[in-house]
């Protein structure tokens, strides 16, 4: 019990003295995320969108196996990457294993199906809601594309928030692609596993204190946007 | 000018439009009647090439535009909506003529789905007539407007037509029918029953399911 508070009083110094070993661990974190975020927004929104208006056999099948895909345990895409990153693997030569690109990488796998799958469903009722209007207007199913997610952009940032949350807070992949290299590439998540387990609980409590706030944040930014939205006719 | 020649439309195996054929008054408004479900709607979507016959063709000239019985507005403003389908140098000067026509002009900044149902269904009337359409079709218009609001949106109705537009409407308000057509064309269970002068059409309906409507007595179809 006295162990238990003097580690929370220890975690609550490194925070107050912004520590820089914390801090190194909290930017990497939030730099890894938010680019994975990045480019598997740039894969997945323009599938999600091409997916709620086009029609094509086996868009079905594309749809389900995208879906399956949004559970896939972290641990086994970071399995899959670090396969096709490793030095026999077919991307080897690149030498990207352990390194805070492979992280980028992985967190980037993961959530594209996710940002693809809710970013189509939300599409897809828009295209409902504006496919005769447009239509109308005298455009075609994929020149409607950039009106739709121009007309979605208040959820599709909820989907964006969304995926940021599940790539920050995951450990799986990053453990495997990125090794938890201290000072290179280690994050919360995988310093908190690692100190937790060292018993060095002081760093664990206090990164543990920081994912929680932005995980949170993340939560309330979305329901302000959602709020803000409803109020004001978006 | 606008024809309909041996026109036919099924959804799943059921017909809904059957071997339609017509050429309309140059004139107008066109005012479409039937009860509940007889093609009304499908009929405007024909005409204005949503959807696609499955037998026969149709002739419109363009321009069209075509406002929706529940109107399909923009998250954006009330002016970003009627610029939408605009191009060209002068589609700032165009949208805000279109505004002032409806009176929306004091509410151009607002965002349009935050209007009251009148407001959105003129404001989806400012927007396609700024798109200055040689055929508009409305979709029931008024459906579902208060007195008032119904008013106002048949004084724009009335401007556009005057402007010559040709107007091709649905509605279910005799009452609006009566003081808007120049043409009537009666549909019942996916058949053209009666194409006539609006003046003869209330004063003597040929049919007896004209009869029938007018007198209030066949609100829907039974199934077709
Ligand atoms: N896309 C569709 N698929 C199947 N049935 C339809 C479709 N559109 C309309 N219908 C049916 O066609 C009939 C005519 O519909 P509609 O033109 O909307 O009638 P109304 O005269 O009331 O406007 C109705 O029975 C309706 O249920
Ligand atoms: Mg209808």
């Amino acid at each position: 019990m006295n162990d238990l508070s003097s580690a929370i009083a220890q975690a609550l110094g490194m925070l107050l003295h912004w520590d820089a070993g914390l801090l190194r661990i909290v930017g990497l974190s939030l730099r890894v995320s938010l680019t994975a975020v990045g480019v598997a927004a740039l894969v997945g929104l323009p599938l999600g969108a091409a997916l709620a208006v086009a029609r094509f056999p086996g868009r079905g099948a594309v749809m389900a196996v995208l879906n399956a895909l949004m559970g896939l345990p972290p641990v086994l895409c970071g399995l899959l990457v670090y396969l096709l990153l490793s030095r026999s693997g077919p991307l080897g030569a690149w030498g990207l294993l352990f390194t805070p690109t492979a992280m980028v990488v992985a967190q980037a796998a993961l959530i594209m199906p996710i940002l693809a799958a809710l970013s189509c469903q939300l599409l897809r009722s828009l295209w409902e809601e504006y496919a005769e209007q447009l239509r109308s207007f005298g455009l075609s199913r994929l020149g409607a594309v950039p009106t739709l997610l121009w007309e979605g952009r208040v959820g599709l940032t909820t989907v964006l928030l969304a995926g940021f949350g599940r790539a920050a807070a995951e450990v799986g992949a990053v453990m495997i692609v990125g090794g938890n290299i201290e000072g290179y590439t280690r994050v919360m998540t995988t310093a908190i596993a690692l100190e937790t387990s060292k018993g060095d609980l002081p760093l664990a409590i206090a990164l543990g204190l920081v994912l929680m706030l932005v995980v949170f944040g993340v939560n309330a930014l979305a329901m302000a946007l959602r709020g803000w939205a409803d109020r004001s006719g978006h | 000018m606008i024809r309909a020649d041996n026109l036919s439309f099924a959804a799943g195996g059921v017909p809904i439009i059957r071997d339609v054929s017509f050429a309309l008054d140059p004139d107008g408004p066109t005012l479409i009647l039937g009860p509940n479900g007889a093609g009304k709607s499908v009929l405007l979507r024909l005409l204005h090439g949503l959807l696609e016959p499955d037998a026969g063709q149709v002739r419109a000239p363009g321009p069209q535009a075509m406002v929706f019985q529940r109107p399909v507005l923009l998250r954006r403003s009330v002016l970003a909506n009627v610029l939408f389908p605009l191009r060209g140098p002068d589609a700032r000067a165009r949208a805000e003529q279109a505004l002032a026509l409806v009176g929306l002009q004091a509410m151009a900044h607002r965002p349009a789905r935050r209007l009251s149902g009148g407001e959105q269904q003129r404001l989806a009337l400012a927007r396609a007539a700024a798109q200055r359409p040689a055929i508009l079709f409305l979709d029931e218009p008024c459906a579902a407007l208060d007195p008032a609001a119904t008013r106002a949106v048949e004084e724009i109705i009335r401007h556009l037509a005057a402007a010559g537009t040709r107007i091709v409407m649905t509605s279910h308000d005799l009452g609006q029918a009566r003081r808007l057509a120049g043409e009537v064309l009666f549909l019942h269970q996916g058949r053209l029953l009666e194409h006539t002068p609006a003046t003869e059409f209330f004063a003597a309906p040929r049919s007896p399911e004209a009869a029938a409507f007018l007198r209030g007595e066949l609100l829907w179809a039974p199934g077709a």
